[in-house]
């Protein structure tokens, strides 16, 4: 069971789009992220769709795995989608069955809102999938730069970070040991109800943590023994540099928030009620 | 200049009680002098709490003599200045091999310790490729550390230190948490890199058969300096070997037992292919 969780889903291929500086994916993603909320016709929503799925095309990243990403958000969804559809007034009533009334207004606004959800988790899924969670903090890193003016000691963050990621499968593999070692000596782990079973993981976690904190000691002592001194002075082995093909992809997103932007809001466009 | 050299050197701690009283000062290392000659391949023995691994960390001033003077090429390792060219000097690779892996990629780990130096980037991925080409590990530099060996561990913690051009590398108990055929891999590697590189190795060690190819050994034991000299001096006196209780190589206990009970065979023997020797040339 504890094998299956994933954080930070990298999907290996060689594409455009996971060559792209980390710096280029964070940035766009978000400016997407935005623009998915400026528009009012449904031709911006048209621009989106053609913008996300060129992306995912150019990505190779198989549908299927965006799509999975779209999971633990179902329910959340579902109650969006029904709270917009039934309780937005405005426009003609299309439906009215005893207390449930669905208008016009409120069927596109479900509608547009469904769009944006699933668009926003495949937009961010689609960076996380081709990004590798380390180039993403590296990303953070330079992007949050200028935030070092401020104290905020974005190295360091940026160093927890990538560190968090390299030690998850190791303690992964530590609460598996744990757990197998008391259950040998008669833990019961399965049964009882939610209290007894959050109880149950106490003689689980008390020696994860203790053996957690052992080996951040141990890390401490092998990174100052590596001249580990902070984040000053100290130079970068894959340093994040743009070629011409992030200017490009700069470019393409810039471009397309543009046009959906002006498309979405200014264009006179209707079909139907939307 | 000697490598190492360090002069009455001593290490105290305070012992605590439950609630946390000082209740008395212990000394890990006991006035330790000794001197490493450049390029030498020292082995430091010693059973649990002999005080060998604390010894070990002065050596990368990790920590600080109590009393006493521990000089590193030449450096004081109390001065605060020296203190990163000190650890650059002295590379130190430690017991467990998950906890000195900081890289996600195993190239990114051996270029974590010139990234620390302020080495150019262009250089640093020169310095990647010799080191891990040393250790044998380049086929793997695009790997999770996590999908290794423990061996394979241990191999890239070894080029990790070495990316760091250090004159002198101090292992600490660097195969205690590998099997059999994982602690030769790392042998052989860090004796091809000494042959290679003629630096200074300093091994850590409770695992005898580790040392017979040592040019000085050192037995430690309560934090003194108890026996030195060549194996070949050490494994001849096994009773105190014993004594010390450090595991005695089969070979030599046999050869031992055999001189014991009036075989003409001499004190020290360190190899199996040496005992067979001697036994054949015996008739």
């Amino acid at each position: 069971m504890i094998r299956d969780i994933t954080i930070g889903q990298y999907y290996p291929a060689d594409s455009r789009i996971h060559k792209l500086d980390p710096r280029v994916k964070i940035v766009c993603t978000l400016l997407y992220l935005i623009s998915l909320f400026t528009f009012k016709s449904i031709l911006g929503y048209v621009l989106a769709t053609v913008f996300l799925f060129g992306c995912i095309k150019l990505s190779k990243v198989p549908f299927k795995f965006i799509v999975r990403g779209l999971k633990p958000i179902v329910i959340l969804l579902l109650i969006t989608v029904g709270f917009n559809l039934f309780l937005t007034p405005g426009g003609e009533t299309l439906v009215h069955v005893g207390f449930i009334k669905i208008t016009e207004y409120g069927l596109s606004t479900a509608v547009y809102m469904a769009i944006r959800l699933i668009y926003l988790i495949m937009g961010s899924s689609l960076m996380t999938l081709t990004t590798t969670p380390n180039s993403l903090t590296d990303g953070l890193e330079k992007l949050l730069n200028p935030l070092n003016k401020l104290h905020v000691p974005v190295h360091e963050i940026s160093m927890m970070m990538s560190i968090a990621l390299r030690f998850i499968p190791i303690l992964l593999e530590e609460t598996d040991k744990i757990m197998k070692a008391q259950i040998a000596r008669g833990a019961d782990m399965e049964s009882g109800n939610l209290i007894q079973k959050a109880k149950a993981m106490i003689p689980i976690l008390v020696p994860l943590f203790v053996s957690a904190f052992r080996r951040a000691n141990d890390l401490a002592m092998a990174m100052e023994a590596r001249c580990y001194r902070g984040g000053d002075g100290r130079t970068k082995m894959k340093p994040l540099i743009y070629k011409s093909t992030d200017h490009v992809a700069y470019l393409i997103t810039i471009l397309y928030v543009v046009a959906a932007f002006v498309v979405g809001r200014y264009v006179p466009f209707k079909l139907w009620i939307f | 200049m000697k490598m190492i050299k360090t002069d009455k050197l001593v290490f105290e701690y305070a012992k605590r009680d439950e609630e946390g009283n000082v209740i008395g000062k212990s000394r890990a290392i006991d006035e330790v002098s000794l001197d490493i000659e450049p390029g030498q391949f020292i082995a430091i023995l010693g059973h649990n709490g002999s005080g060998k691994s604390t010894l070990a960390k002065h050596m990368n001033a990790l920590l600080v003599p109590s009393d006493g003077t521990m000089w590193v090429d030449g450096m004081d390792t109390k001065e605060d200045e020296h203190l990163w060219d000190v650890r650059q000097s002295a590379g130190m690779v430690f017991q467990n091999p998950d906890n000195q892996i900081i890289g996600t990629v195993v190239e990114e780990d051996v270029g974590f310790g010139p990234e620390n130096l302020g080495v150019p980037t262009e250089e640093i991925w020169q310095r990647v490729e010799d080191s891990l080409k040393a250790v044998g590990m380049i086929e793997y530099r695009h790997h999770s550390p996590n999908k290794l060996s423990g061996g394979q561990k241990q191999r890239v913690a070894i080029a990790g230190v070495m990316a760091m051009r250090p004159k002198c590398i101090v292992l600490d108990e660097p195969t205690a948490m590998l099997d059999p055929n994982g602690r030769k891999e790392v042998l052989r590697s860090v004796m091809e890199l000494r042959k290679r590189e003629h630096i200074t190795v300093i091994l850590i060690t409770h695992y005898m058969e580790e040392v017979v190819d040592a040019d000085h050994v050192f037995v430690m034991d309560h934090g003194h300096v108890v026996m030195q000299g060549t194996p070949r001096e050490i494994f001849s006196q096994v009773d105190t070997l014993k004594h010390y209780r450090l595991d005695v190589p089969q070979v030599t206990i046999l050869a031992d037992e055999l001189r014991k009970r009036g075989l003409d065979i001499p004190a020290g023997v360190l190899k199996k292919e040496e005992l067979v020797e001697i036994l054949c040339r015996l008739n």
